[in-house]
């Protein structure tokens, strides 16, 4: 390789660290903990999948291998791209249409009907990514204040932990027929912002998952160094300043803990919520296919575990992200 | 009519075990610009004291008069300097100053003058060159400095110090001392401070304050140090009457408070406070 691009790269210089890109690959066994571990690891899973499920019929047919797995990956992918087509020809179809009439009649009243057609695996991907999103984010902005002011007042910790503690293992499956009938009675409007189904599993996420956040944002709170607490005494600040001055910035640690057990926790329920309530997303498609019962069901199901699974690692590691990029102790090691 | 005035202070902790009387009869009037040390064995009640001058503890009976007024909560005209500087780790140096100085002074200083009384403040420790550091980025030393600092900047009528230099090196800590000294002489506040180091308090001090051993700890003696300022600790190595006043600390707390000597079977309660004992003859 061009060495003038080498010593380019090797100097990058971001924020005062130069990096040592290529340095890393000069030690081989650090390049083996850090990448050939974990594939020697993948690849044995995968061994060891496929020796498993070759052993077991099922009345789908055998247990698809990582193979037949990775072959409706592709296939779920063109369905997804089929789709895609067609509902772009259905617009220009439409356009050119609207075209010709307006040529005709240049007052003539043209609408644009929606495209309803089938959604793909990969439109379920989203719609449960946006949900548990909207879900988390509910739960957080009502969580941490709650947490926050549980912690700096017993009298209030008392008054609320034993709500807290009897709502937090309720399973979401009991919450959604509740949150079905009051969502139906409650959201009514002509021209709704938001699907039924979208706000049914967006509010059972929030409620299974806000727990986590205020009782780790509570215990930071109230485990906050007396020393610190001392000093905001002694300068006399406010509410509000000790709040943000203080108990926000020494409680992040545990908060961030205890957001991203929300998180996985809201990931968790909201695939089973779609499941039990056939509301769009990912738990619909595993139902759906479940259902379907066609010999490529099961490795259609499998696709849908795995990127559930990789999601959820995913969202796991945003968070981290988010943590390290908030937290003020640059070098404390956040795992 | 009296700067300070602690009057009759006693001190009731309530325990598992019922209440137990840390403080018992506790009289001090300090003047106005008056350095005062206060030194005792471990687990005496020292750091009690301070805080019910603070505010940040409520005595049982009696109570803390400052220029005519009971204290009975903290607030930012008793500066506290805390053992183990207490700065807030996601701020730095400049912005822990801050904090203190925007509380005290919003509304009667400009945003200009703040931002100079802060500056002048941290220049008045020697920490000009680190404003902009985080405390996990300085030394323990410098640490005990922005602290300083901070408690300087509000203006306090009392500047409350709890073992300022326990956690330091010797070095260092007779740094701080000469820092302390100098400042002290520009500033003239009224200063008391919690010491385990006779040199100290003996280098520092107008008046040393002695306490007996707890419970019902009270004011044992009070020994007025009478040298000239300014004190220089390498002049003062040689000087007879300083030396007699480090031999009246020592007598004081070897042979009048003497703790209970070991039985050999030590608890490790008792292993603490030897520990703490061994510091002090150091
Ligand atoms: N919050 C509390 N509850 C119960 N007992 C306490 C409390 N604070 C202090 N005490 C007791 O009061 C006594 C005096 O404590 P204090 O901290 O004032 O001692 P000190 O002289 O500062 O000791 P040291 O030199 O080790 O700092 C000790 O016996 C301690 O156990
Ligand atoms: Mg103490």
């Amino acid at each position: 390789m061009n060495t003038q691009v080498v010593n380019i790269i090797n100097n990058l210089n971001i924020k005062g660290q130069t990096i040592k890109f290529f340095d890393f690959f000069k030690d081989p066994s650090k390049v083996f903990k850090t990448i050939g571990i974990p594939i020697l690891s993948i690849a044995m899973f995968l061994v060891i999948w496929n020796a498993v499920a070759s052993q077991i019929k099922t009345s789908l047919g055998q247990v698809p291998g990582p193979a037949h797995v990775y072959q409706q990956i592709i296939t779920l992918y063109g369905e997804h791209v089929e789709e895609r087509n067609k509902e772009t020809a259905f617009y220009e179809r439409q356009e050119k249409r609207n075209a010709k009439k307006l040529e005709k009649n240049p007052d003539a009243k043209v609408k644009i009907r929606p495209y309803t057609g089938k959604e793909t695996f990969f439109d379920q991907v989203i719609t449960s990514i946006v949900t548990v999103i909207t879900g988390f984010l509910l739960a957080s902005l009502i969580a941490i204040p709650i947490g926050i002011i549980c912690g700096l007042s017993t009298t209030l910790y008392s008054a609320l932990n034993p709500l807290i503690q009897t709502f937090k293992p309720i399973s979401p499956l009991a919450w959604l027929p509740i949150v079905t009938m009051i969502v139906s009675a409650v959201y009514i409007s002509d021209d709704p912002m938001f699907d039924k189904s979208f706000l049914n599993s967006a509010i059972t996420v929030m409620l299974c998952c806000m727990w986590p956040t205020i009782i780790n944002t509570t215990v930071g709170v109230s485990t906050i160094d007396k020393d610190l607490i001392n000093v905001s005494r002694v300068l006399r600040l406010g509410w509000m300043t000790n709040v943000i001055k203080i108990v926000l910035p020494s409680s992040i640690p545990m908060m961030f803990a205890g957001l991203r057990v929300s998180l996985g926790i809201g990931w968790m329920v909201l695939i089973a919520a779609e499941m039990l309530a056939q509301n769009p997303g990912l738990g619909k498609f595993v139902w759906d296919e479940f259902q379907n019962g066609s010999s490529n069901s099961l490795a259609r199901i499998m696709v849908a575990v795995v990127a559930i699974g990789l999601i959820g690692f995913l969202l796991d590691r945003v968070m981290l992200l988010l943590q390290k990029s908030v937290s003020w102790d640059k070098s404390a090691i956040i795992r | 009519m009296n700067h300070l005035e602690i009057s009759q202070v006693a001190m009731e902790f309530e325990t598992p075990t019922g209440p137990f009387v840390a403080l018992d009869n506790v009289n001090l009037t300090i003047a106005k610009g008056e350095f005062v040390s206060l030194i005792g064995h471990s687990g005496c009640g020292k750091s009690t004291v301070l805080n019910i001058v603070a505010g940040l503890y409520q005595a049982t009976t009696g109570g803390v008069i400052l220029d005519g007024k009971e204290v009975n909560e903290p607030g930012p005209d008793r500066g506290v300097v805390f053992q183990n500087h207490s700065l807030l780790p996601w701020l730095t140096a400049y912005e822990n100053v801050e904090l203190a100085v925007k509380q005290v002074f919003t509304g009667k200083k400009s945003k200009a003058e703040m931002k100079e009384w802060i500056l002048h403040n941290l220049e008045l420790v020697h920490m000009s060159h680190a404003i902009d550091k985080r405390p996990s980025e300085i030394s323990g030393g410098m640490k005990q400095r922005v602290g300083i600092a901070r408690a300087l900047a509000m203006e306090p009528k009392v500047l409350l110090m709890d073992e300022p230099f326990g956690a330091l090196d010797a070095l260092t800590r007779a740094h701080m001392q000469d820092s302390l000294i100098e400042i002290q002489a520009r500033l003239k506040n009224t200063v008391i401070m919690i010491t385990h180091d006779v040199d100290e308090a003996v280098l520092l001090s107008d008046r040393i304050v002695m306490m007996t051993n707890g419970p019902s700890a009270t004011v044992g003696e009070i020994l007025p140090v009478d040298l000239p300022r300014p004190r220089d600790r390498v002049q003062l190595a040689g000087n007879k009457q300083y030396n007699e006043y480090r031999a009246e600390v020592l007598k004081f707390l070897y042979e009048r408070q003497r703790k209970i000597e070991p039985v050999p079977a030590i608890s490790s309660e008792k292993k603490k406070a030897k520990s703490d004992d061994e510091e002090i003859a150091a």
